[in-house]
């Protein structure tokens, strides 16, 4: 055989390819149908004799009707096919730290710092407990001690809470703040209406709703900023709140947040400030000086903490000097010799999880911000937003995609586009690019509903890629967008090289036949004859 | 690390001043300032954030965060009888190694073709969640045990269309605190009371108490105060009898042994998951989970994102999505059921895997192992001169409440003594339970052996005389 350049598959005419990618593929069992009877995955210590003598049979303490009586119908599995089976699963799935994870606009899908990992899951913090004697976690507690004053700088807001769970615990927690300062000042029952905007996460809107408040959700004018005189007609002396992302999902910073701020202020609401978009802003500008009373961050975004499939991720609640007082409670507090957990907060809206917060990624978070430091979390910012801004020119010279609103303007964090003109050009859908974009290794999101930019997709490359990977990403998704031309059979029935191809989502919406576990499925339809 | 005047950081790759140079000119900016042009001068933050020095070293980073964390002295290097809602278990190596792995530690949100694996992983966690329950509906983990119970309790509003909740004063101050917050708009809380020597929710009261406005009758099974509700099976037939639901907060750790509460009427159970294969990370171990039957008028008041299995376009091939999406707030936003986001996913997968490496007999072993440890420590404990364990009568699970009133010391005394002796006591309830006199709350588990127990005893009996 001739000596061939081993390289040369990697380019054609001097530019490069895209990669030969296949997702791995196991056809992995559900695990109900692995296993043989008797098989042990796991012994669990045995209870010494001496005390089997003392308690005798201790099932027989329990009255009849607590008895189980028929063992749980698991899985036996020896340990090396539970790990087997699971590591499968795993490579069946495209985490961040495998591809370009820019697709998941909004999500922050930044680079997880494994030291982090490794320090928040030492010994020295997983074995704590929480109701351990203050003395014994004074290290833990002054790190979330110091991680608020960190928070503070960057918001300049004056108090933080770290025990809502996540990003939408955090807005449902300043809702209950917003409403305990009305009822505070005996207006709750008049003031029942939150304001927020159709950009901003729907949370804010699905919260405020689950919090007793009726939601009035403005739509952004023709620029795609939200609409000033809109809020001026929405604001009244039953506003209670306004809860507002900026920059929006669409990556667009409102210039009049203060504006914004000023007419709540003046009916008398009060402002909460979104701020899971906050990686394009850290230290270019704060929630304090816009004069918000309440914000919040996500620290599995913005700070770095992995997103874990969907939690646990963490947030943290800032409150203005005069809000404070309503935080959950406890508060770390340290008064000059030792950390403790200030529970003496009469006027607190209470718990809202339970203990203080996911510790570990406080403890992620808390890393992140030292290995960065002010210089460092500004680059984070402008490089974010160089990256954004270097993808908006590239993509939008791919044909048929456009980013609606604020032309000519550049983006914050992230974009919206919009392929309306390729769908009407070529009946591919903004969807199914994505879906046909996983054939190589990468994928991408649409936007919440409802679509209010048609045939959306949201891209939010944060700080972590490199200008190749940027490059890259542009590529696939050109490549793609011009099968849909070429060959949209082929992008309309994509997946082809992922572990599965395309589901059947009826059953899903059919309660005959959707199933939610193993064991209903088997009833419902594993059981019939095909 | 430094190139000149500029730092190169390793997570930022194009920190590189001549990439970011090259990339300015391809957007046509001069600077990165202009990317800000939308922020108006009022708001701009012109001077550097005070924020400590950084360290921008890995080792430096790593002796730091070492340096803090060593001032913590941990439930390993002491011996431990805290629980309270967060317990120490056995934490198997498998769960660590799963939930360590890249793929799924930095997923988030991929499409069903992206993310087979952590559908798979989630449905099977359901499953077998829904084996352990022995119900059909399992929803992918909410944040905590809180969350689970107060949206247990919506949900059953909902279902009912009544506005009172009865639940057993037995409960935490913590949790009851947490639902009170998130019922608040519409929602009426009632305590029943319990029997002072059993503990038992106290069934003449309930019956008073509950009427035709009653949505749901609510307890928790072990209870707070670690004894097992035996008559769970008349609460429910109460509830019935009223049309409400029955509501059951189970730890999931006891149920290789203990009834599933459908199998004594419960209609939703709810709980926490930490017990099953999470570290206690100072509280950050939480995760919740609800389940039901399989009855479209429950599924549809989930907020809580459920996994499906459906077919591919393969025969044979598994695929998923999400069950009635169209309920929740990411499609219809507030008209959704409550809210759904971010919520502890992760520990969901673990708890699955957890639960494959137990089967059938390590639940029940486990289970077993923990009741005949407990008991064993309530025994020896109740025969320390001034003490009393337990204080309620009744079968216990893992937690019981020690009395020390006849021993003239209080729980923070006695605590400061073990303490000193390098034993977290139990959780003092003095102050939240003023009706129990001196009491606290101890944890017993499968960590625990003889000598521990023994040890414990040991100390206590020094400690009160």
């Amino acid at each position: 055989m001739a000596e061939q350049d081993i390289t040369q598959h990697r380019y054609t005419d001097g530019r490069p390819n895209l990669r030969r990618f296949h997702q791995a593929k196991w056809d992995e069992p559900i695990i109900f149908e692995l296993g043989r009877e008797g098989q042990r995955g796991l012994l669990v210590p045995e209870v010494e004799e001496e005390i089997r003598d003392q308690v005798g049979d201790v099932l027989a303490t329990l009255p009849e009707t607590m008895r189980r009586k028929k063992s749980p119908n698991l899985p036996e599995l020896s340990q090396p096919q539970v790990l087997r089976h699971y590591l499968r699963l795993s490579q069946e799935n495209l985490g961040a730290d495998l591809n370009i994870e820019i697709g998941q606009g909004t999500c922050t899908m930044k680079y997880s710092p494994k030291i982090n990992d490794q320090l928040a899951g030492q010994p020295k913090l997983a074995e704590l407990h929480p109701l351990q004697d203050e003395a014994t976690a004074q290290g833990i507690l002054e790190i979330m001690y110091r991680f608020e004053g960190m928070l503070k700088e960057i918001s300049g807001m004056d108090r933080f809470s770290l025990q809502p769970a996540a990003g939408s615990a955090a807005i449902y927690t300043n809702l209950s703040i917003i409403r305990a300062y009305h009822e505070s000042r005996g207006e709750a029952d008049q003031r029942d209406e939150i304001i927020t905007t159709i950009f901003s996460h729907p949370s804010n809107a699905a919260c405020a709703r689950t919090a007793g408040f009726k939601v009035i959700t403005l739509y952004p004018d023709q620029d795609g900023y939200p609409d000033l005189e809109a809020l001026k007609a929405a604001v009244s002396e039953r506003t209670a709140g306004l809860m507002i992302t900026n920059p929006e999902d669409t990556g667009i910073f409102n210039p009049r947040i203060a504006e914004f701020v000023e007419v709540v202020h003046e009916a008398g609401g009060l402002c909460a400030y979104d701020q899971a978009n906050a990686n394009g802003i850290l230290g270019i500008t704060r929630a304090r000086d816009a004069d918000f009373d309440l914000c919040h961050f996500n620290l599995h975004k913005t700070f770095s903490s992995p997103h874990g499939c969907g939690g646990p991720g963490g947030s943290a609640c800032g409150a203005s000097k005069e809000l404070a007082r309503f935080l959950p409670i406890p508060l770390v507090a340290y008064d000059g010799e030792r950390y403790f957990l200030d529970y003496d907060r009469p006027l607190s809206i209470g718990k809202m999880r339970p203990f203080y917060g996911y510790a570990p990624v406080v403890l992620r978070a808390y890393a992140w911000v030292m290995s960065l430091g002010a210089e460092g979390l500004r680059e984070v910012a402008e490089i974010a937003v160089l990256n954004n801004n270097y993808l908006l020119n590239k993509m939008l010279e791919i044909p048929g995609v456009s980013a609606p609103y604020a032309k000519s303007k550049r983006r914050i964090e992230q974009v919206r586009y919009s392929w309306e003109e390729l769908t009407e050009e070529t009946g591919v859908h903004s969807e199914e690019l994505g879906i046909r974009a996983a054939d190589f290794g990468v994928h991408y999101w649409t936007s919440h509903h409802p679509f209010v930019v048609p045939e959306p997709c949201t891209l939010e490359p944060t700080e972590s890629v490199s200008k190749d990977e940027l490059d890259e990403y542009v590529a696939i998704i050109s490549h793609v967008a011009d099968e849909a031309h070429t060959d949209p059979v082929l992008v309309k029935s994509a997946p082809h090289n992922s572990t599965i191809h395309s589901i059947d989502h009826t059953p899903l919406d059919d309660p005959s036949r959707w199933a939610m576990t193993w064991r209903a499925y088997r009833r419902k339809v594993g059981t019939r004859k095909t | 690390m430094s190139q000149g005047e500029s730092t190169v950081y390793p997570y930022i790759p194009n920190s590189v001043p001549e990439i970011k140079r090259q990339m300015l000119e391809a957007t046509g900016a001069e600077s990165t300032d202009e990317f800000f042009e939308d922020v108006p001068e009022t708001l701009r933050f012109r001077h550097p954030m005070n924020l400590p020095e950084p360290l921008h070293s890995e080792y430096a980073l790593k002796r730091h965060v070492d340096g803090l964390l060593s001032k913590n002295t941990t439930a390993g290097e002491f011996l431990s009888f805290l629980g309270a809602g967060c317990y120490q278990h056995h934490v198997p190596a498998i769960c660590d190694e799963v939930n360590g792995r890249g793929e799924f530690l930095t997923a988030y949100a991929g499409e069903p073709y992206d993310d087979h694996g952590r559908f798979q992983a989630l449905f099977e966690y359901a499953s077998m969640m829904g084996e352990l329950l022995n119900m059909d509906v399992v929803n992918v983990p909410t944040y905590d045990g809180f969350q689970a119970a107060a949206t247990s309790l919506r949900m059953a509003t909902r279902i009912t269309g009544r506005r009172q909740i009865l639940i057993a004063r037995t409960l935490s101050v913590d949790k009851l605190s947490k639902i009170r917050d998130y019922c608040k708009p519409d929602i009426e809380i009632e305590l029943v009371d319990y029997d002072k020597e059993t503990g038992q929710m106290d069934l003449g009261a309930l019956k008073t108490q509950i009427s035709e406005a009653t949505a749901a009758v609510y307890f928790e099974n072990p209870s707070f105060l670690g004894f097992i509700e035996t008559r769970g099976d008349e609460i429910a037939v109460v509830a019935h009898d009223q049309d409400a639901i029955c509501v059951v907060d189970a730890d999931p750790i006891s149920l290789g042994v203990m009834t599933p509460p459908v199998d004594y009427g419960a209609d939703i159970v709810c709980g926490d998951i930490q017990p099953l294969g999470m570290h206690m990370q100072y509280g950050g171990g939480h995760a919740g989970y609800i389940a039901t039957r399989d009855e479209e008028k429950y599924v549809m008041e989930y907020p809580s994102r459920l996994f499906g299995i459906a077919p591919t376009s393969i025969l044979g091939e598994y695929g998923f999505g999400d069950v009635a999406y169209e309920r929740t707030s990411f499609a219809v936003r507030e008209e959704g059921v409550e809210w759904v986001g971010t919520a502890a996913a992760l520990w969901g997968i673990t708890a699955g895997v957890y639960l494959a490496l137990m089967g059938p007999h390590g639940m029940q072993d486990i289970g077993e192992g923990i009741m005949a440890r407990s008991r064993y420590a309530m025994m020896e404990i109740n025969k320390i001169r001034g003490v009393k364990a337990p204080l309620f009568q009744a079968p216990h699970f893992k937690e019981f409440v020690v009395n020390f009133d006849g021993t003239g010391k209080t729980v923070a005394e006695i605590n400061q003594a073990l303490l000193a002796r390098e034993i977290f006591g139990g959780v003092d309830l003095s102050r939240e339970r003023p009706e129990l006199g001196g009491s606290a709350l101890y944890c017993v588990t499968e960590v625990h052996t003889k000598d521990d127990i023994n040890r414990l005893v040991k100390a206590l009996t020094e400690v009160v005389s």
